[in-house]
């Protein structure tokens, strides 16, 4: 392995410091870490999942099974790096995983030798075998098996880099900056098509970049490059990978902006996830090699034949010095033809007994030694390749006489190519069977939007990818309604052979009796060898989804890259079908591994989902409340008073209430102007009660059923005018309530002149409550608040600090109360007036936690018992449905099932001893043992400063009958076990006469 | 992610719209006190392979209530109307 001392497409005047385990590597710009490990002599970089052997670099593209790494240290530290497209930069950091307690002498490497442990269908045999019964036997092993078969390590600590999404649009998006992809943008571009080209690599090129320097094919790149980028509507994103096709002809881009320098220039981001929406697409993705199968063929030193052109022409890297080729097909042939070239000792070995003659010319005019009929059966060496071992093979690569053992450092292979299908695959399933070219291809209907062109397509010649490529882009333009004319395809260039052709379908290198020699490897990278296909067919595995989730094979990145169809071809030779007739599997996004940061973007820590605040929110933060979240929304929890914890504070805060008067920021609650003639029928049909009869400038409370009976949800709607309501719903259901009023009102209700309208951020709302709020509302608004002027369930429109608000008298915590709304951007305004005012009647603002302890002393039902499970009767609230009248829900809320006197029912629950119930708990007879789903459960819970006690809420079996009972509060989750004395829900107050004032 | 064409708004994102209900059931009439009627509107569904018509709601655009052909097997989008003159295009189709 050495780098040469001329040749490649790196920038040797641009040296750059990186290191492998600790060792420095000779690196330039234009290399990756794979090339750099090559010129530096590494070839062994990790251990692979299962049975730890040691694995080197296999390729040099996205395919790579081996190769993975951690890359760079610290807060950027990623796990599972693929060497061979982890571009080079200053600074480079990376170390080998899966290896312990070092790469070289690994422990893990036992599992080799304990290979049966874990051959096929291990994980499901563990689950139901004789062990099933036995969760610890499981949990042990699966301690052992996570520590020793792993991949890398993920960092814990936060990743400092930046992430984004961008949304964009486009006519025809060409993925694939290769030969086939360029053609397909210089006609859809020179029509006017707006495009977008995506390369993954950081060059343009495609294939062409494996050929040497100066090869006819860099001036065809560099002339359509030049044309493109002259194109104002063709727009080239490279580093960049489309990841996944999906409905709607959008497709998932990720743009590696900064992972080529050590860390991102100031402002700049890490990697940007595009979301594209294209009209039209052509997939000119290529092809990826295809494997050999023979023992040992995982050892370091076997690589795809390409790929070592590749390491030699791009990188200026000869891989090897004594190098046996082995192929099926005639593409290895301009591989080893460079490597001679490049002064290689090499010898080809070709499974086929005649290759064809320019084949033959061109490996014999370089010096390359052949062997026509042969194939490698087995490659010698641990840590390294050492040699080869050849043997005469016949058509279905069956030994044929003696093995031959050649000395080599390097074997490489070519089974031939698998067309890259996975974006079309995942867009609309099975690819099909190409029969010359033993590969799955996309079906070419011309209907799709998405359409393959060049390798990608099995196109067997230059002037077919050029040709395809180029009418698929003329005509998704043309689909798309560009105006123009895509001209004059471009000519061809001279080439070497890049495909597969003349390809011979064997592609594994068997013993006489059909065995491998050693561990013969399909899926590299989970660790799959044949006789694991073998063994799940005599299992009687005959589906080949099935055989992917026994075996593991094709999971994980490879996602079938270079194990599809050496997979497949076994179980077609096992079962005596066709390639076709037993199927392949679907391809799934993404495409090749992305990081989770680039799809959270911004979306996290305070980002996560909006956050929403009340328009009073800033005077709760600077009087030192303690918020909690409801939902979306930031509410104040409590206002401590000096280091007052949130029991002193709730505590002391409900019984002001109830001793002088309280303020509370209710802004939260949905709010719906409902307005129209028929606004009055409109909520007789949506709540369970009459509507009829409201008058103006009365409100009153409301309870709504879903379709099927069940609870919805609660709240007071007072009618503003003739043909203007104003609905509250609670904060939990306000989006809900909303949506199904429109949904009856555009469907079923068609026929109602009513409209529903959210205004819940255009009103803030603040409830005042106390025995003191009446008078502290009269001398704030001076308005007429006595009892004869605003009853219980009135309204009135006054006028506080200048501001012009409705006065809403109700009680939600049994006290004399109002809640005022407020035009949303004076509500700070208001709240501030009346706190103000308030110092004369010892006014306190109070949050939501003692508004809930307030609710339970008085029975009101809220989120807890409102859960969707609870019907009127469970709740006592069957007194509301009117009975004259039809409403949502109504019928199905007499399904006998629900009619059942067993259900349980809201129960009031007195505490016993002095530690409150947890919500949750569940609720047992006294003497009953505590097994099952018991009688029922706790609902809401709260110390009652009234009583003195701590209370609660619950729903119990018969619960209307068991008043005085004694039960038992049960909490499993934290072990708590109490006993509860069954009373009343209405603990507080249950004639209701303290909100008389 | 599927793509609705709003007959408001125009093409838009899935992530624009929730999901509302099958379609294809229609709601007894309020003064309808069947048991049977309203158990087979709430709940008895066919599951069909193909197309299917549905009710999604342009909650984060015009809060329009629309009637959408979705083919459930190849997810494929067909015809979208807004539900309340939805019948009306199904009789107009008709014709
Ligand atoms: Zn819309």
């Amino acid at each position: 392995m050495k780098r040469l001392p001329s040749g490649g497409r790196i920038d040797r005047s641009a040296p750059l410091n990186i290191r492998f385990d600790g060792r420095t590597l000779p690196a330039f710009r234009g290399d990756t870490l794979s090339s750099a490990m090559l010129a530096g002599g590494v070839s062994l970089v990790g251990r692979s999942f299962k049975y730890h052997r040691p694995r080197g670099i296999y390729s040099a593209g996205v395919e790579e099974p081996g190769a993975m790494v951690h890359l760079r240290d610290g807060p950027r530290h990623e796990p599972n790096v693929r060497a061979t497209v982890a571009e080079a930069f200053d600074g480079l950091v990376a170390t080998s995983q899966n290896a312990w307690p070092s790469l070289s002498f690994d422990i893990g490497a036992v599992n080799n030798w304990l290979g049966p442990f874990f051959s096929a269908g291990f994980y499901y045999k563990t689950f139901i075998g004789p062990f099933r019964r036995s969760t610890w036997f499981w949990m042990m092993c699966e301690t052992f098996i996570r520590k020793a078969a792993g991949m890398g390590r993920a960092s814990y600590m936060e990743d400092p880099d930046q992430y984004e999404k961008r949304n964009a649009f486009c006519d025809v998006l060409v993925i694939g900056g290769g030969v086939a992809g360029l053609s397909a943008a210089l006609a859809a571009g020179r029509a006017g098509a707006q495009v977008l080209l995506v390369e993954q690599d950081f060059e343009l090129g495609g294939a062409v970049l494996s050929d040497p320097v100066g090869s006819a094919g860099d001036d065809w790149v560099a002339r359509a490059r030049a044309e493109l980028q002259a194109l104002d509507t063709v727009r080239i994103l490279t580093r960049t990978t489309a990841f996944g096709a999906y409905d709607g002809d959008t497709y998932g881009l990720v743009e590696r902006v900064s992972d080529h320098v050590k860390v991102p220039v100031a402002h700049q981001l890490r990697q940007r996830y595009w979301l594209v929406r294209a009209k039209r697409a052509v997939m000119a993705t290529g092809a990826i090699e295809r494997p050999l199968v023979f023992g040992g063929n995982d050892t370091p030193g076997v690589m795809l034949a390409e790929s070592v052109r590749s390491y030699l022409n791009r990188f200026a890297v000869l891989a090897g010095q004594t190098i046996v080729v082995a192929t099926n097909n005639n593409s290895a042939y301009a591989a080893a033809a460079d490597l001679a070239g490049a002064g290689a000792d090499v010898t080809l070995a070709d499974m086929r007994t005649t290759p064809p003659v320019e084949a033959r010319t061109l490996a014999e005019t370089a010096g390359v030694r052949l062997l026509p009929g042969h194939g490698v059966i087995e490659a010698r060496g641990g840590k390294r390749v050492t040699g080869a071992r050849l043997v005469p093979v016949d058509g279905t690569g069956r030994a044929q006489g003696a093995t031959q053992t050649v000395k080599a450092d390097m074997i490489a292979v070519s089974g031939g190519w698998t067309p890259v299908v996975h974006l079309w695959s995942q867009r609309y399933g099975k690819p099909v069977f190409h029969g010359e070219g033993a590969c799955f291809i996309p079906d070419g209907q011309d209907s799709h939007p998405l359409q393959g062109a060049g390798t990608a397509m099995a196109a067997a010649s230059l002037s077919e990818v050029i040709a395809q490529g180029f009418d698929r882009g003329a005509e998704a333009a043309q689909a798309a309604g560009a105006p123009g004319d895509a001209g004059k395809a471009p000519d061809g260039f001279a080439c070497r052979p890049f495909w597969q052709n003349g390809l011979h379908p064997a592609w594994a290198v068997l013993t006489a009796q059909g065995k491998t020699l050693g561990k013969a490897f399909v899926d590299f990278q989970h660790d799959v060898k044949i006789s694991d296909i073998d063994q799940a067919h005599l299992e009687g595995y005959v589906s080949v989804e099935h055989l992917k989730r026994y075996t593991t094979l094709g999971m994980a990145t490879d996602q079938g890259k270079l194990s599809n169809v050496n997979a497949l071809s076994r179980m077609a030779e096992l079962r005596g079908k066709a390639i076709p007739d037993v199927g392949t599997t679907t391809f799934r996004p993404p495409f090749t591994p992305i990081s989770i940061g680039s799809l959270v973007g911004h979306e996290h820590g305070r980002h996560f989902r909006p956050t929403r605040l009340s328009p009073i929110h800033q005077w709760h933060v600077e009087h030192g409340a303690r918020m909690t979240e409801a939902g979306a929304w930031m509410r104040p929890w409590y206002y401590p008073q000096y280091a007052e914890d949130l029991c002193t504070a709730y505590i002391r805060e409900a019984a002001h209430v109830r001793a002088h008067v309280g303020m509370v920021d209710v802004s939260t609650l949905g709010k719906i102007a409902v307005q129209g003639p028929d606004a009055a029928e409109f909520l007789n049909r949506i709540y369970v009660n009459g509507w009829k009869t409201l008058a103006v400038g009365r409100l009153r409370y409301g309870v709504m059923l879903r379709e099927d009976g069940f609870v919805l949800d609660d709240g007071a709607t007072a009618r503003l005018g003739a043909q203007d309501y104003f609905m509250s719903t609670t904060t939990a259901n306000a989006a809900k309530v909303l949506a199904f009023a429109e949904h009856l009102l555009q469907t079923a209700w068609k026929d109602l002149r009513v409209h529903v309208t959210t205004v819940t951020d255009q009103w803030a709302a603040i409830a005042v409550a106390g025995p003191k709020a009446r008078a502290l509302l009269a001398k704030v608004s001076g308005a007429d608040l006595g009892p004869g002027a605003l009853p219980n369930n009135h309204l009135t429109h006054a006028m506080i600090g200048g501001v012009q608000v409705r006065i809403h008298r109700m009680s939600y915590s049994g006290e004399l109360a109002y809640e005022i709304y407020v035009p949303a951007g004076y509500g700070r305004h208001v709240w501030q007036a009346l706190h103000d005012a308030g110092g004369a009647f010892d006014l306190r603002p109070y949050g939501t936690e003692a508004m809930g302890a307030l609710r339970i002393e008085k029975g009101h039902v809220a989120g807890p018992e409102l859960d969707g499970r609870t019907t009127l009767k469970d709740l006592g609230l069957e007194g509301f449905a009117s009975s004259k009248k039809p409403f949502v829900g109504s019928v199905l809320q007499q399904r006998p099932v629900l009619e059942d006197p067993q259900r349980p029912t809201l129960v009031g629950l007195e505490i016993e001893g002095d530690t409150g119930a947890k919500p949750g708990a569940l609720l047992y007879a006294a003497k009953a043992d505590a097994k099952g789903h018991g009688d029922g459960w706790v609902s809401s819970t709260t110390y009652s400063p009234a009583l003195g006690r701590y209370i609660a809420m619950g729903l119990l079996k018969n619960g209307r009958t068991r008043k005085g009972d004694v039960v038992r509060v049960e909490d499993f989750v934290g072990g708590q076990s109490l006993t509860a004395r069954v009373v009343s829900h209405h603990f507080f107050d249950p004639e209701g006469e303290r909100k008389n004032g | 992610m599927i793509r609705i064409d709003c007959p408001v708004c125009g093409l838009r994102d899935e992530t624009e719209f929730t999901y509302g209900a099958d379609a294809s059931v229609t709601r007894p009439a309020m003064e309808d006190t069947g048991m049977q009627h309203w158990v087979d509107y709430v709940f008895n569904r066919d599951n069909p392979r193909g197309w299917h018509r549905e009710y999604w709601h342009h909650v984060q655009g015009c809060r329009q209530w629309l009637v959408l052909e979705r083919n459930t097997l190849t997810h494929q989008i067909g015809t979208c109307h807004l539900a309340r003159d939805a019948d009306l295009a199904v009789k107009e189709a008709a014709k």
